[in-house]
């Protein structure tokens, strides 16, 4: 194979892959805050701020994988 | 029309041997803009705020009681709320300065082709990695201080047992790797948001990229408080004095 064409299969396979973990995760933390505002609907303001939080820490993991993509592709 | 798109910020002149890049250019002129708008609310403070004054009023008092929350003393809350507000207001005012609309057309022709004048400041990994070790430097030094320098160095270094001594180990791939994942959360986010626009504008010119734009002012304001708050979270972490550690400072 030429190089570009490994550079785009790689840039694909590992945002592909690194977006699976993060996916759940992000999934895992929503429903559960919506869990938690449901059962008790008046610290929706606190739980809000703190569900966008964790999210952000979670999704870092696709953020290497995407970091990672981007150096394949561009850098 | 080809994307044009790298991850080193563009060079637009030089002074003697100095790059002067797009993206420093623009951290200049942000931090010339905040001070501006601070020297303008401090000179014209009244005990009946106007417009701007209210405004400032509010973001500063809930950031402060955010900030009181978290770390639990009003005492520390008011030292460490000037790195946390600063942190916040200039990574919130580089992400958003990115969507003035216009500022893109602005290009000047150089030796190596036409450059755009405007980088989005955060997606010059320099910039990002210089805040990261500021707040970074600063956890080690408020972890220094709270738990004395054996204290600090004995958490990494503890010879007890095997497991003890493992974990310390682990807790100094944990510092450094701190500085990676706070770094790279951000520049990879606001990174990417510029490369997802300017890819949707490519493939589809109208409205389509419109949602994307949306996704990337929600993205801009959660990652400048996602990344202060995270430096709040550390500071308070290492200001706090654990429970067993009490215990053999009592007993001595």
């Amino acid at each position: 194979m030429e190089t570009e064409a490994v550079k785009a299969l790689a840039a694909g396979l590992a945002i592909g892959l690194g977006a699976i973990g993060p996916a759940i995760g992000e999934g895992i933390i929503a429903s559960k805050a919506m869990e938690a505002i449901g059962r008790n609907p008046e610290v929706s303001g606190k739980i809000t701020p703190l569900m966008f939080v964790t999210m952000a820490i979670t999704e870092s993991t696709g953020i290497y994988a995407l970091v990672i993509t981007l150096i394949i592709l561009f850098g | 029309m080809e994307l044009n798109i790298s991850i080193a910020p563009e060079i637009i002149f030089y002074i003697k041997s100095f790059p002067v890049t797009n993206s420093l250019l623009w951290s200049l002129f942000i931090s010339a803009f905040l001070i501006l708008v601070t020297l303008i609310l401090r000179f014209s403070l009244k005990m009946v705020p106007g417009g701007l004054q209210s405004c400032a009023e509010v973001l500063i008092e809930e950031s402060f009681n955010f900030v009181k929350s978290v770390i639990g003393s009003e005492e520390k809350a008011k030292k460490v709320f000037p790195l946390f507000f600063t942190l916040f207001i200039f990574i919130l005012a580089a992400n958003l300065f990115t969507f003035i609309p216009g500022q893109s057309a602005i290009t000047i022709k150089n030796g190596d082709g036409v450059i755009s004048v405007f980088r989005a400041v955060m997606a010059d990994y320099g910039m990002v990695l210089v805040l990261t070790i500021i707040s970074v430097i600063i956890i080690q030094v408020v972890a220094i201080a709270t738990h004395g320098p054996w204290g600090y160095l004995g958490k990494f270094l503890n010879f007890k047992s095997p497991l003890k001594f493992f974990l310390g180990v682990m807790d100094i791939v944990g510092e450094i790797a701190k500085i990676l994942s706070l770094s790279f959360r951000l520049f990879g986010n606001i990174f990417a948001g510029e490369v997802l626009g300017m890819v949707m504008l490519f493939l589809i010119p109208f409205i389509a990229p419109l949602p994307f734009m949306f996704l990337g002012v929600l993205t801009a304001i959660v990652q400048a408080f996602v990344f202060a708050t995270l430096t709040l979270v550390f500071i308070t972490l290492a200001s706090e004095i654990e429970p067993d550690e009490l215990i053999e400072q009592a007993s001595i």
